[in-house]
C-alpha cells in the first residue's frame, strides 16, 4: 500500500511534508531544469520585502565545517515585483506556494500580509521573525516574545492565509517566543533559521563577510536544530516544521520524530538540488519498511 | 543547464600546482559557450560542502570532452586534481553567460595566473573565426605559465610576464597592455585573473575607450541566482550602485559597469 504522506498545518494541506528552506531555493524557477518542482509538498519562496532590498556588501558566503556563513540581507526585488511576475509563473505549478515575508517595523509585516491576501497562488506566509543579518527588524522581532506576539498579531489581522511564524534559535528560551506566538493565532511554526556566527581572515585581521556576521546553516547546526524542534514541540500545540542541515531522509526523520509534521531542505539544495526529492522518497521507504501507514503516526514519536 | 554525471577521462598536472581534467559530458561540450563554468561537487561528503565553480577551459565537441584547468588552492580544488581517469564527478552546467563576440578585427587578452582558463576557449573560438589574437599570459614564474606552447600553437600571439621575472617581461601582465591598445587598430579587451589585475585592465581600456569584458570570481553557493549569495557591486547608466550575481548575470561583465574598491 502507498504511504500516507499528507500533512496538515493548521488549515493548510500539503500532499507530502518536504519544502525547500526559504532562501534556499530562490522562486523556485532557477531550479525548474535540475527539479520537478511539482513533487514538492510546498514551495516556499525566498523572503520579500515591501520594498526592494539591495542586500549586503560581498562577499556575502563563506564555508565553514559542514555548514556555511551567510549575509545575503535580504536581497530581493520587493513584494510588488514578486506578485507581478514570479507569481504568474509559480501559481501554475499547483503547488501550493508559501511567501515568506520580512519588515523593518511591526508595520510592514501587516501591509505585507495584507497585499498578499487573495492573491491567486499564495496558499500561506511565513514571517520571518529571525533573520540575523539585518540591521533593521528581522532577528529584532523574533528575539523578545512581545514583539514577536506582537507582530504575529498584525499579520493576524491583516490576512486570512495561515500564518506560519519562523523562529530563532538565538534567543535564550525558544519556547517562550513559540508560546507568545502561539496565543497570537500562528496556524504553524518553522524552525530554525540560522546560527548568528563570525569568521575571521586572520592574515587580514578582518571578518570574511562583508556585513561582519552571520548566519551558520548546514549540517554542522543539525543536532541543534533537532533539539530547538523537540522542545518546542513539547511546548506548543502548534504544528512545525523543523530545518536546520537536512541531507537525507535519515536527517528529516530526525526532526519527524523530534516532533516537527513537516521539513524544510535548505543548504543541501546548494548541493544537490534533487535532495528534496531523495528525501522523500527515503521517507516512504522508511514508512514501508517500519510498516507506518501515516507520516502523521511517527510525528514526535521519539521514546526516551 | 543541467545536472550531470561526467567521468574524468584523463586527468594530468600540466604544472605544478595545476591539473588539466579532461571530463566525457557530451551535453556540456555541445552546448558551451566561451566564459561559461561548470559548478562541480568535489567528493561525497561535507568536506568540502559546497559545489566548486570551474571555468570551462576547452571544449572538444567531436570527442564529447571538457576541459578544465584547475589550480589547487583549497580542499575541493586539491580533490578535484588528484581524480584519476573513471572517477564520476557530478557536475550541473553550462552556468553562467558567456563572452560576447567581439566586433573588431583583434581581441587582446589578458590571463592572469589561473585566470587564463577560460580564455583559451575564447581564444579558440575567435581564431576560428578568422580575429586575430593577441594572448598577454601572467604567472608567478615560468614554472607557473599556462598552456603556451598550445594557445601559440591554435595561432595567438602569445606575450608573457612573469613577477619573478623568470620568463619575459618581469613585472605585470598587465605592463604589456598598453602597446596592444596604442596599435591604431580597434581591438576588444578580454581579461579573467585576480581582482587588482582586473582593475588595472579596465582602467587601462577605458583611458582608450576601447570595448572590454572582465570575467569575475566570487564565493558561491548555488550557481544558478538563486541564493544571491554571490554578488558584485555594479553600476548603471543611472550611476546607482546594484549588487548582480556573478554566477548568472555573469561571470563575464562589461568592464565599466563594474565597481572597484580600494582592495580592488
Ligand atoms: C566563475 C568562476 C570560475 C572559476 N574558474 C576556475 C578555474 O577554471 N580554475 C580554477 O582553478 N579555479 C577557478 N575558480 C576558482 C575556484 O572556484 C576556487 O579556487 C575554488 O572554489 C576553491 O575551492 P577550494 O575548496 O579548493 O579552496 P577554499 O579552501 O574554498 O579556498 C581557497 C582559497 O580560494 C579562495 N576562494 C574560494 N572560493 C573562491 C571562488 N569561488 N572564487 C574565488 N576565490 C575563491 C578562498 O578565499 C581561499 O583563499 C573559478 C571561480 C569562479 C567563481
Ligand atoms: C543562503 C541562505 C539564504 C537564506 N535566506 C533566508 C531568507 O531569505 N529568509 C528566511 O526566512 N530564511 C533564510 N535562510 C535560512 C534558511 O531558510 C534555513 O532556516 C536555514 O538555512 C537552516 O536550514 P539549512 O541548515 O538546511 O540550510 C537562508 C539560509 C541560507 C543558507
Ligand atoms: S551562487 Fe547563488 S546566486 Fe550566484
Amino acid at each position: 500500500m502507498e504511504p500516507d504522506l499528507t500533512v496538515q498545518l493548521g488549515p493548510l494541506r500539503l500532499t507530502n511534508p518536504v519544502m525547500p528552506a526559504s532562501g534556499t531555493f530562490g522562486f523556485g524557477l532557477e531550479y525548474a531544469s535540475l527539479v520537478d518542482l511539482r513533487q514538492l509538498g510546498a514551495l516556499v519562496v525566498k523572503s520579500v520585502t515591501l520594498h526592494p532590498t539591495r542586500g549586503n556588501p560581498p562577499p556575502r558566503l563563506c564555508e565553514t565545517p559542514a555548514g556555511i556563513l551567510n549575509a545575503i540581507g535580504l536581497m530581493n526585488p520587493g513584494v510588488e515585483v514578486f506578485i507581478r511576475d514570479k507569481m504568474p509563473l509559480l501559481e501554475p505549478l499547483g503547488v501550493p506556494i508559501i511567501v515568506n515575508i520580512a519588515g523593518r517595523a511591526q508595520a510592514e509585516y501587516a501591509e505585507l500580509a495584507a497585499r498578499l491576501d487573495g492573491v491567486p497562488g499564495v496558499s500561506a506566509l511565513e514571517v520571518n521573525i529571525s533573520c540575523p543579518n539585518v540591521k533593521e527588524g528581522g532577528m529584532a522581532f523574533g528575539a523578545d516574545p512581545q514583539t514577536a506576539a506582537l507582530v504575529t498579531r498584525s499579520v493576524r489581522q491583516a490576512t486570512r492565509l495561515p500564518i506560519i511564524v519562523k523562529l530563532s534559535p538565538n534567543v535564550t528560551d525558544i519556547s517562550v517566543i513559540a508560546r507568545a506566538v502561539e496565543a497570537e493565532g500562528a496556524d504553524a511554526l518553522s524552525l530554525i533559521n540560522t546560527l548568528t556566527g563570525l569568521v575571521i581572515d586572520v592574515e587580514k585581521r578582518r571578518p570574511v563577510l562583508g556585513n561582519t556576521t552571520g548566519g551558520l546553516a548546514g549540517p554542522a547546526i543539525r543536532p541543534v536544530a533537532v533539539h530547538l524542534v523537540w522542545r518546542v514541540a513539547r511546548a506548543v500545540r502548534l504544528p512545525i516544521i523543523g530545518m536546520g542541515g537536512i541531507t537525507s531522509a535519515s536527517d528529516a526523520l530526525q526532526f519527524i520524530l523530534a516532533g516537527a509534521s513537516a521539513v524544510a531542505v535548505g543548504t543541501q539544495n546548494f548541493v544537490q538540488p534533487k535532495a528534496m526529492l531523495e528525501v522523500l522518497e527515503g521517507i516512504k521507504e522508511y514508512m514501508i519498511r517500519h510498516g507506518v501507514a501515516r507520516v502523521q503516526d511517527i510525528v514526535g514519536q521519539l521514546q526516551v | 543547464m543541467q545536472q550531470h554525471i561526467g567521468r574524468v577521462v584523463v586527468n594530468s598536472e600540466i604544472a605544478p600546482g595545476y591539473s588539466l581534467v579532461t571530463v566525457h559530458l557530451p551535453v556540456v561540450a555541445a552546448a558551451a559557450r566561451p566564459g561559461q563554468f561548470v559548478h562541480v561537487k568535489a567528493g561525497g561528503g561535507y568536506y568540502p560542502l559546497l559545489r566548486r565553480p570551474i571555468s570551462i577551459h576547452r571544449v572538444d565537441r567531436e570527442q564529447g570532452l571538457v576541459y578544465l584547468l584547475v589550480e589547487v588552492r583549497g580542499p575541493g580544488t586539491s580533490w578535484l586534481a588528484f581524480q584519476g581517469g573513471g572517477t564520476p564527478l557530478d557536475i550541473i552546467g553550462p552556468l553562467g553567460t558567456g563572452f560576447p563576440r567581439p566586433s573588431t578585427e583583434r581581441a587582446v587578452m589578458v590571463g592572469g595566473g589561473v585566470g587564463m582558463a577560460p580564455l583559451v576557449f575564447l581564444a579558440e573560438e575567435m581564431v576560428h573565426y578568422g580575429i586575430e589574437v593577441d594572448f598577454l599570459l601572467g604567472a608567478r614564474s615560468e614554472l607557473q605559465l599556462l598552456q603556451r606552447e598550445f594557445l601559440t600553437g591554435i595561432g595567438a600571439a602569445v606575450q608573457v610576464a612573469t613577477d619573478d621575472g623568470s620568463c619575459g617581461h618581469h613585472g605585470r601582465v598587465t605592463d604589456l597592455l598598453p602597446p596592444m591598445l596604442a596599435k591604431g587598430k580597434e581591438v576588444t579587451v578580454y581579461a579573467c585573473g585576480p581582482r587588482p589585475m582586473l582593475k588595472t585592465v579596465a582602467e587601462l581600456a577605458a583611458g582608450v575607450g576601447v570595448p572590454c569584458w572582465l570575467s569575475l570570481e566570487e564565493f558561491m553557493a548555488c550557481g544558478v541566482g538563486a541564493c544571491r549569495g554571490c554578488v558584485t557591486a555594479t553600476r548603471g547608466n543611472d550611476e546607482q550602485v546594484t549588487y548582480k550575481d556573478v554566477c548568472t548575470d555573469g561571470p563575464v561583465f562589461a568592464a565599466g559597469e563594474v565597481v572597484f574598491f580600494n582592495g580592488a
